[in-house]
C-alpha cells in the first residue's frame, strides 16, 4: 500500500503523463484567470492543485474537462498537444470530471444518473430502448466493485448523503473507461467521516490505475493521498511539489502564505488542533 | 456484507424494508391526480343524473382529448423544464394555416395539411433555438411567440379573408378524407366517440415510452432536472430542448387540424388561454413547474379532470360561469396533493 508513495519521489520513472499543462493561461478580456500553469497527471498517481477560493482552481478544471479552452500554453492527453471542443470530447478522450455540486440529477434514480448522457440501449430503429436490466444491474455491480453497498439503486440520487453522492459520481467514472478522473472539491461540503469516505474512493481509483487531478482548499486531505500537489494563488502557481519534496506544514504554510498564517497559527495555537491523525487512520484502512 | 456470493444479483437485500405496493403507488407522480379524478367522479355521479350515462362518458372523453393530445406534449416540455406559453394559439395558427393556403392555392386540402405541419414545427423549432441561443427564461420567450402568433393569425385572417374567420373548403378536394383522419366519429356500444380520442391515447402511449423507456427520456428528465449536470455528462441539452418544442408544435398541428375539419371554418382569435389549460392538466397530473419530475400518464388523468369537469357542470345543470372557479380549485387542490404525496413518499422511504 506504501509502495506507490515511495517511488513517486523526484526520481520517479516509468509512469507516463496521461495529461500534461504547461505553462498554460486562460483570460477573460483582460482579466487573467489563470497564468503559466504547468500539471502533470500521472496512471495511478493523485495530483492535488491546492488553493483558496478565486485562485483559478475552477478555470483549471474547465480547461481539463473541455468547458473552457486555454488561450496560452500546450495542453497535452497522451503527449499529444490538443485543444478539446466540449465536455463530450474530454470524456472520449478518458478525462471524466465530478464536480462539486453538479455531478448528478437529485430528483432522478441512481442507476439513472449512472448512465446518464452513456444510456445502454436494445432493440433497432424506433423501437430502440433503453436496457433497464442491464442498467440496474451493472449499477448495483459497478457500484460494488469500488466498494459501495448501496440499499436501492431505484432511490432518487438526492435521497443519498453528499459523501455517497460524490462515490456513486467517482464509480461511474472509473465503471465508463475514464483514464483521468477530475474532482472537483470533492470534500468540500463533507464532515469529517464522509471525507474519510470519500478520500477512500478517491484512492481506490488511483490504485485501479487512474490519473488523478484532486483539487481542494484542504491540505489535510490533499497530504494524505496526494502524489503531487500544485499550488495556485490569484491565478500563478505558487509551488509544484512531490510528496517526498514537502511536508504536511510547509503545504498548510505556503498554501495560507507565509506571515498570515504565523499570526493565524498564533491565535490558534491555544485551541486544540483538528490534526490530520484521525485522518490518516482512515486511509491507512484503505483497501482499495 | 453481501460481496460473498456472486450470484446474488436478485437476492434482496436485507437493510430493505419491503415496499408494499401502495407505498409504491404513493411514490407515483400521477397518484394525487388519480385520488382528484376519483373525487371528481364521484361528485359529479352524485350530483348530476346524467353524468353516468354512457354518451356522457362519449362526450366527457371528447373534452378531454382535447386538452389532452396538447397537455402530453407539454407534461413532457415541463419535465424538460421549460413552459410553452404559445401552445394554445399555435393550434390555431396551425389550423388558419392549413385551410387558407388550401383555399387560396385551390390545392387539395392534404397539401394545406402538409404545409400546415412544415410551418407549425418550425414555430416549435423557433421557440426552440431563441430559448437555447438567447438563454432567456422560456416563460419570456413563448409569451412573445404567443403575442406574435395571437397578432399574425387576426391580422392574416383579415388580411386574405377580409374578415376574422377563415373561408369554408368543406366542397374541396380531400376535405373528406382528412376529416376522416382528424375530425371523424365512431360508435361502440351505442357511445359515439371522436378520433381524437384514438389520438389522445396514441400520443399519451407514445410520450410515455419515450419518457420511461429511452434515452432521449433520461435526457428530458435530466435537462429538467439539472441542465449543467447534464451537460457536463455528455447530455446534448439543446437538442433535448428543441426537440421537446417539436414535440409540442407537432400536437398542436394535430389539434388544429382537427380544429378545422370538425368545424370547416376556423376563427382566428381561437386558443388564447388554452396555453394555461394545458399546463394545468400537466401540473395536476403531477408534473413539478420547476421540472426534472412529472409524467405523461398523469397529463392525461389532468386532461380527463377537465373533461369531466367542463361537462359534468352542464350535465348537473349549473351555471357554466362557475366552471373556472371548479378549475382554480382543483388546481389548488391537486397541487397541495401532490406536494404532500411526494414529502410522504421520499419520508418513508
Amino acid at each position: 500500500m506504501t509502495a506507490p508513495k515511495e517511488s513517486s519521489g523526484p526520481a520517479d520513472t516509468g509512469r507516463r503523463a496521461l495529461v500534461e499543462l504547461d505553462h498554460v493561461s486562460k483570460f477573460y478580456g483582460n482579466i487573467k484567470a489563470l497564468q503559466d500553469v504547468s500539471l502533470e497527471v500521472r496512471a495511478g498517481e493523485i495530483s492535488c492543485v491546492l488553493g483558496d477560493n478565486g485562485a483559478g482552481k475552477s478555470t483549471l478544471i474547465k480547461i481539463i474537462a473541455g468547458l473552457h479552452r486555454h488561450d496560452a500554453g500546450t495542453f497535452l492527453i497522451d503527449g499529444e498537444e490538443t485543444t478539446l471542443a466540449n465536455p463530450r470530447d474530454a470524456l472520449d478522450r478518458g478525462i471524466a470530471t465530478v464536480y462539486q455540486d453538479l455531478a448528478v440529477v437529485p430528483l432522478m434514480p441512481v442507476w439513472r444518473n449512472f448512465f446518464l448522457g452513456s444510456e445502454p440501449t436494445k432493440g433497432t430503429g424506433p423501437f430502440k430502448s433503453l436496457d433497464v436490466r442491464l442498467m440496474r444491474q451493472t449499477t448495483r455491480s459497478a457500484l460494488l466493485r469500488m466498494g459501495i453497498d448501496l440499499r436501492d439503486v431505484d432511490q432518487p440520487i438526492g435521497t443519498l448523503s453528499g459523501g455517497e453522492r460524490q462515490c456513486v459520481a467517482i464509480a461511474r467514472a472509473v465503471h465508463f473507461g475514464a483514464k483521468v478522473l477530475v474532482l472537483d472539491e470533492p470534500t468540500a461540503a463533507l464532515g469529517v467521516k464522509q471525507s474519510g469516505v470519500v478520500l477512500k474512493y478517491v484512492a481506490a481509483a488511483r490504485d485501479a490505475g487512474l490519473g488523478v487531478v484532486l483539487i481542494t482548499h484542504n491540505p489535510h486531505h490533499a497530504y494524505l493521498v496526494g502524489d503531487r500537489f500544485v499550488l495556485l494563488k490569484r491565478g500563478a502557481m505558487a509551488g509544484s511539489h512531490t510528496k517526498a519534496g514537502v511536508t504536511l506544514d510547509e503545504l498548510t504554510r505556503q498554501m495560507a502564505g507565509g506571515s498570515e498564517l504565523e499570526e493565524l497559527s498564533h491565535e490558534l495555537e491555544r485551541a486544540p488542533g483538528p490534526g490530520p491523525l484521525g485522518g490518516l487512520r482512515d486511509e491507512d484502512g484503505t483497501s482499495g | 456484507m453481501t460481496a460473498g456470493p456472486g450470484t446474488s444479483s436478485a437476492v434482496a437485500d436485507e437493510r430493505l424494508v419491503r415496499v408494499s405496493p401502495l407505498r409504491k403507488l404513493l411514490g407515483r407522480p400521477e397518484l394525487g391526480s388519480v385520488v382528484g379524478a376519483l373525487a371528481v367522479f364521484l361528485f359529479f355521479a352524485v350530483v348530476a343524473d346524467s353524468f353516468l350515462r354512457a354518451t356522457s362518458f362519449g362526450t366527457v372523453l371528447y373534452a378531454a382529448s382535447t386538452i389532452g393530445i396538447m397537455a402530453a406534449p407539454v407534461a413532457l416540455l415541463m419535465i424538460g423544464g421549460e413552459f410553452d406559453l404559445s401552445a394554445g394559439v399555435m393550434v390555431t395558427s396551425s389550423a388558419l394555416i392549413s385551410s387558407m393556403f388550401s383555399y387560396q392555392m385551390t390545392a387539395n386540402v392534404w397539401v394545406g395539411v402538409f404545409v400546415s405541419l412544415l410551418v407549425t414545427l418550425a414555430i416549435g423549432a423557433f421557440n426552440g433555438f431563441m430559448l437555447t441561443r438567447t438563454k432567456l427564461p422560456s416563460f419570456i420567450i413563448t409569451l412573445g411567440t404567443f403575442l406574435m402568433l395571437t397578432g399574425l393569425n387576426l391580422g392574416f385572417t383579415k388580411l386574405i379573408s377580409g374578415t376574422v374567420s377563415t373561408k369554408t373548403i368543406g366542397n374541396m378536394e380531400g376535405f373528406d378524407s382528412a376529416r376522416a383522419v382528424f375530425a371523424s366519429n365512431w360508435t361502440v356500444g351505442g357511445v359515439e366517440l371522436k378520433v381524437t380520442i384514438l389520438w389522445w391515447a396514441v400520443l399519451v402511449a407514445i410520450a410515455t415510452w419515450i419518457l420511461i423507456r429511452t434515452r432521449f427520456g433520461n435526457w428530458i428528465f435530466a435537462v429538467g432536472g439539472e441542465a449543467d449536470a447534464a451537460r457536463a455528462v455528455g447530455v446534448p441539452v439543446i437538442r433535448t430542448k428543441i426537440g421537446l418544442y417539436l414535440g409540442v408544435a407537432f400536437a398542436a398541428w394535430v389539434s388544429g387540424q382537427h380544429l378545422l375539419f370538425s368545424y370547416d371554418v376556423v376563427q382566428s382569435g381561437e386558443g388564447v388561454g388554452n396555453e394555461l389549460i394545458y399546463i394545468i392538466a400537466a401540473v395536476i397530473g403531477g408534473c413539478l413547474i420547476t421540472g426534472g419530475y412529472g409524467s405523461a400518464i398523469g397529463s392525461a388523468v389532468g386532461a380527463f379532470i377537465f373533461g369531466m369537469t367542463s361537462k359534468g357542470i352542464v350535465y348537473a345543470e349549473w351555471n357554466p360561469d362557475w366552471f373556472k372557479f371548479f378549475l382554480g380549485a382543483m388546481l389548488l387542490l391537486a397541487t397541495l396533493l401532490n406536494a404532500w404525496v411526494r414529502k410522504r413518499a421520499e419520508a418513508t422511504k
